[in-house]
């Protein structure tokens, strides 16, 4: 009990400037990892940067949980290169591997077959109605470096949105109540 | 200073960068491995090439593959994704390449292997473009690693073709 007594003090203690200097400092490390993610984007072409695996579609390479870097240079797409694609229509990023590329002989426009690799089937039933290719514009980078069970966290927060909500507030709590 | 929040943020931050430090030199001790990987693939029989009722070209073929992946195998890695493809090109297309077969090779012990197989994707074509046909087989490999960055590399072997009519 002593430190939720701990706490009641120091909320009780609170005065408007402190509150408002806190809020600012808040504010300060919020914007600043904003910026270094905003940042890291840019740099990495792609929109954005980490996804989570959330499918069993990949396995047993990349697991449910699993972190992939993303990064989309202007080389062009060839087989064998583990894409990020949406679906139009679909929020819900998909990574799967490229089985086959058929690439314009003048404009370097591409159309891209994917599966996944766990996948008895080939992508074209995940595509929109009548869609038979990907193309440039669906993919959102490739993944060139990968993390495992660290994506866990977002998937418990997504799924169990309590859990974010109390992790908010408590952090929320802790960083009003300390007397720096 | 010594409040049990303040330890256990102290703490969290230094496992974490802790953690993150030990992936990258994992992910970086990839780099002085010493990688010859070879591999031969001959066709054994070109078993069908049709016309669709689409009007593409579709192709039916047996493979040889032996290839031997032992040495892209370290500490660090925790499976190999190889599959062949073929490679060629039309008048249209610059560049096609289908993924004819393909397999998970999760350790040492099965990276080198013979395997005699039909094609397990279908080779069709974007059009009726494959009679004499000539093109590559490929073998490329993708190396997921346990943690970090992931590589790939392929063999490029020249000089197959197709039959000059449907059979």
């Amino acid at each position: 009990m002593g430190l939720v007594g701990e706490t009641v003090d120091s909320i009780k203690s609170i005065q408007i400037r402190q509150l408002l200097t806190q809020a600012i400092r808040l504010g300060m490390i919020v914007t600043s990892a904003l910026i270094i993610w905003k940042a890291l984007i840019c740099v990495t072409g792609s929109d954005s940067l980490v996804v989570v695996v959330l499918s069993e579609s990949m396995e047993p390479g990349f697991q449910r949980g699993d972190i992939l870097f993303l990064h989309m240079s202007k080389d062009p797409i060839r087989a064998g290169e583990i894409v990020v694609f949406n679906i139009d229509g679909r929020d819900i990023p998909i990574v799967h591997r490229v089985i086959m590329v058929h690439e314009r002989e003048n404009t370097g426009e591409v159309d891209v077959l994917t599966k996944g690799d766990n996948n008895p089937e080939d992508d074209r039933l995940l595509y929109a109605k009548g869609q038979l290719w990907l193309n440039r514009h669906h993919i959102m980078g490739r993944a060139v470096g990968f993390l495992p069970y660290v994506g866990w966290v977002t998937i418990i927060m997504t799924e169990k949105p309590i859990i974010k909500y109390i992790l908010i507030g408590t952090l929320g709590l802790l960083v009003i109540s300390s007397k720096d | 200073m010594h409040s049990f929040g303040y330890r256990a943020n102290a703490l969290l931050t230094f496992s974490v960068t802790a953690l993150a430090f030990i992936c990258a030199i994992a992910s970086f001790s990839d780099k002085f491995s010493n990688q010859n990987p070879s591999a031969e693939i001959q066709i054994l029989n070109i078993n069908r090439l049709k016309k669709q009722s689409y009007g593409n070209d579709e192709v039916s073929l047996t493979l040889d593959i032996s290839a031997d992946l032992q040495s892209l195998f370290t500490w660090n890695t925790k499976q190999v994704f190889a599959f062949v493809a073929a490679e060629y090109e039309t008048s249209k297309n610059s560049l096609n390449q289908v993924s004819l077969w393909d397999v998970i090779i999760p350790d040492k012990e099965h990276a080198k292997f013979r395997i005699q197989t039909s094609n397990k994707y279908r080779f069709i074509d974007q059009g009726h473009n494959l009679r004499g046909r000539e093109f590559n087989l490929t073998l490329h490999w993708h190396v997921m690693p346990k943690t970090g960055k992931m590589f790939a590399d392929k063999i490029v072997m020249p000089g197959y073709s197709l039959p000059d009519a449907y059979k």
